[in-house]
């Protein structure tokens, strides 16, 4: 990384010489801020499968954060001018490709977040390493932005498949069974998540005696020829591992529980879930699954008064991606505050390396190698209905697991 | 053995919900000449609406699966009346965009209210167990659901073939324009029928509900099979439509138990088995030609 301070300070200076020939509305000598004023973009799916996990209330979340940033520094506050701007990539790459430009070069955008969906995020890195500005990853799992895609302007910060799966693959091999059959959507998701489970079920001493590619979409929604495959196995599977996501795990656990294949003694892992599902589904329907969460809402007192004001401005509990909005956010302000400017290499300068403990990040360090945001994150069990006092506290946190272990080491492939 | 015997019981409860659709939009189509785009949101709202009665109101599970159809099929009257009516003179082009539209709609005022995410719903108690047929256990509600749409599609079998009712019905269905020449009217049988369809949609739904994600697009997904379901049965071929429901429905769980080392097979089947039944014989494999005009 030593080398790069060269060239930051080359590409500063070609920033420099773009900036002059741009015709922007430049600031008059004494503001450091490029249109005197910092803008947030949050680019995501405000209308599709996952908006209700991330969607307008993330623009909500930033907002909050900004107003928290302005209250902390009040009249030090670097600005007091700082605005949002929201896209809906629906997505997909092509959007979300055309969109971050036009954030970047026409809304004067100085940090995108959120990006959910992996393919349209990493061709969202791709624009921000062009354009030289800044993007924080939150809503996508691929560890492709911090390895073969990664560049100095994209951080990625909530979570990752090799997060979701070292987590859960490796704990539920230890504690529930050994021999796993998984399930997953035949596309790059689908089979990263199998890829990245199988080894974590691997090297955790259990085996993957089966596994199967349902179609994408499914649009028959009917999962039960390879839930009745699991069951009728030689051995039998002890752990069931889902890697659907949103309506469609939904779908595969309605079956689940239709065929009674938890009576029959075959667990239930979840590669990806969000609060929401759980609501969607009941805890009833899931009690006993174990999953890796990246931030729960009722973990601990910080996080329950955070809760409780995003409830009052949402009217519902925020998920992970929600309370990692925010902090993104924070952690961005803070960023310039500490440069005294908006420009990107000095701000990336700032986040590179830098230890973290907030709302989001516990334990938090912003990997200068890759750009990984690491944290701790957390095994989580869904309650009986029982044991759920009220709405949305429907996990219990079995274990959390240190940041240094949530996440994998800096890929070889990554070169900045 | 008993894993053959599950897979085909599976494959014909999925048949079930696609005969059940594919029946209403057959009627439709045969009275009207109305490609029923809309047919899926219909589906969604019965399984919505039996949601939003539980969650609200506090309805269970029986009453839904009266109520909906009813309240829906009421829904579909007023609409045939008020709007599709109207377009029915001009190219079917009009409807079948006209029904899309109206998807649309009906979907994105379930998602401004609802949102995208699933709403719960449990199956009933009654029915959550699991029936022992010795050499397999099936669970309760899915042996439920095939045993009443089986007799639901017996029941309208019954009404087409037995009362003067179902006989112009199927008289308009299979020969409109001769209908009309003895003199039959026709029309005042078309609001009803419409309506019927609907009630149909609506039902799938709420019978969907407890085992399939409750949420705007659930009937989007579904739609693009069932249109396939009742090209292959022939377009507005009564008997046609159910049979290729239960037959589509067999072979999907048959290509998702046996091919799926081959996922592109298993994934398009139900079109290739379309694209080889239009070579085969364009009209559906119970539909008549068109008599010429």
């Amino acid at each position: 990384m030593r080398k790069s301070v060269g060239v930051a300070a080359a590409s500063a200076a070609v920033l420099l010489v773009a900036g002059c020939g741009g015709g922007g509305p430049q600031s008059g000598g004494d503001s450091k801020l490029s249109g005197d004023k910092i803008v947030l973009g949050v680019l995501n799916d405000q209308s599709g499968a996952y908006s209700e996990l991330s969607g307008k209330n993330s623009v909500k979340a930033v907002e909050m954060a900004i107003a928290d940033f302005k209250a902390k520094y009040g009249d030090k506050a670097i600005t007091k001018d700082i605005t949002v701007e929201t896209a809906d990539h629906q997505n997909k790459p092509d959007v979300a490709n055309s969109k971050a430009q036009e954030m970047y070069d026409r809304k004067g955008v100085d940090a995108i977040l959120d990006v959910p969906t992996s393919s349209a995020a990493l061709k969202v890195a791709d624009v921000a390493k062009e354009k030289k500005k800044l993007y924080f990853n939150i809503g996508a799992a691929t560890t492709d932005l911090t390895g073969k895609s990664c560049n100095k302007y994209t951080f990625h910060y909530a979570y990752d498949t090799y997060m979701l799966a070292h987590g859960t693959g490796t704990v539920t091999t230890e504690q529930v069974g050994k021999n796993w059959y998984i399930l997953y959507p035949n596309y790059a998701f689908g089979q990263d998540m199998e890829k990245s489970f199988s080894a974590a079920i691997t090297a955790a001493g259990g085996q993957v005696i089966g596994k199967d590619g349902a179609p994408f979409p499914n649009t028959s929604g009917d999962y039960s020829s390879f839930l009745l495959k699991a069951a009728a196995m030689n051995p039998k599977p002890q752990v069931l591992g889902t890697m659907q996501a949103g309506a469609e795990l939904v779908n595969v656990v309605k079956q689940y529980n239709e065929f009674k294949l938890r009576d029959k003694g075959i667990g239930l892992a979840v590669g990806l879930m969000f609060i929401s599902d759980i609501h969607s589904l009941t805890p009833a329907a899931l009690a006993g699954t174990t999953y890796t969460d990246a931030w729960y809402w009722n973990f601990d007192q910080q996080n329950r008064d955070w809760a409780d004001k995003f409830q009052k401005e949402t009217g519902t509990r925020p998920s992970f991606a929600h309370a990692a909005n925010y902090s993104a956010a924070m952690q961005y302000l803070e960023a310039v505050q500490a440069a005294g400017t908006d420009d990107a290499d000095a701000v990336v300068k700032k986040l590179e390396g830098k230890e973290v403990n907030d709302l989001f990040l516990r334990n938090g360090k912003i990997r200068a190698e890759d750009h990984r945001v690491i944290h701790d994150a957390y095994l989580a069990q869904v309650k009986p209905q029982a044991e759920v006092s009220e709405p949305w506290d429907y996990v219990k946190i079995l274990k959390t697991i240190p940041a240094a272990e949530a996440f994998r080491a800096p890929s070889a492939d990554c070169k900045m | 053995m008993s894993g053959f015997l599950q897979n085909t019981f599976n494959g014909l409860v999925s048949g079930a919900f696609y005969a059940l659709l594919a029946l209403g939009l057959a009627v439709i189509f045969g009275m009207l000449r109305v490609v029923n785009f809309a047919h899926g949101a219909f589906y969604m709202l019965g399984a919505f609406g039996a949601y939003v009665l539980l969650a609200e109101a506090g309805v269970p599970f029986w009453a839904a699966l009266v109520i909906m159809p009813l309240a829906l099929g009421l829904l579909g009257m007023v609409l045939e009346r008020a709007v599709i009516h109207r377009l029915t003179r001009l190219d079917p082009l009009y409807n079948f965009l006209l029904t899309f539209g109206l998807t649309l709609i009906l979907q994105d005022l379930v998602k401004s209210r609802y949102g995208t995410q699933s709403s719960p719903y449990h199956t009933p108690d009654e029915l959550s167990g699991s029936v022992d047929f010795g050499l397999f256990d099936f669970p309760t509600y899915r042996v439920f659901i095939l045993a009443f749409t089986v007799l639901l599609c017996v029941a309208v079998w019954w009404v087409l073939g037995r009362t003067r009712v179902g006989m112009v019905v199927r008289a308009a269905t299979e020969r409109p324009e001769l209908t009309r020449a003895f003199g039959i009217d026709v029309g005042k049988w078309v609001t009803p029928v419409f309506g019927f369809g609907i009630a149909l949609a609506g039902l799938a739904g709420v019978l969907a509900a407890p085992m399939r994600a409750v949420n705007p697009l659930m009937g989007a997904d579904l739609i693009i099979v069932v249109f396939a379901v009742v090209v292959i049965g022939g377009l507005g071929s009564i008997f046609g439509s159910v049979a290729a429901g239960f037959g589509i429905g067999l072979i999907q769980a048959w290509g998702e138990a046996y091919l799926s080392d081959f996922p592109i097979v298993s994934q398009t089947v139900v079109f290739v088995v379309m694209a080889v039944v239009l070579l085969w014989r364009p009209a559906g494999l119970f539909g008549r030609e068109e008599a010429p005009a």
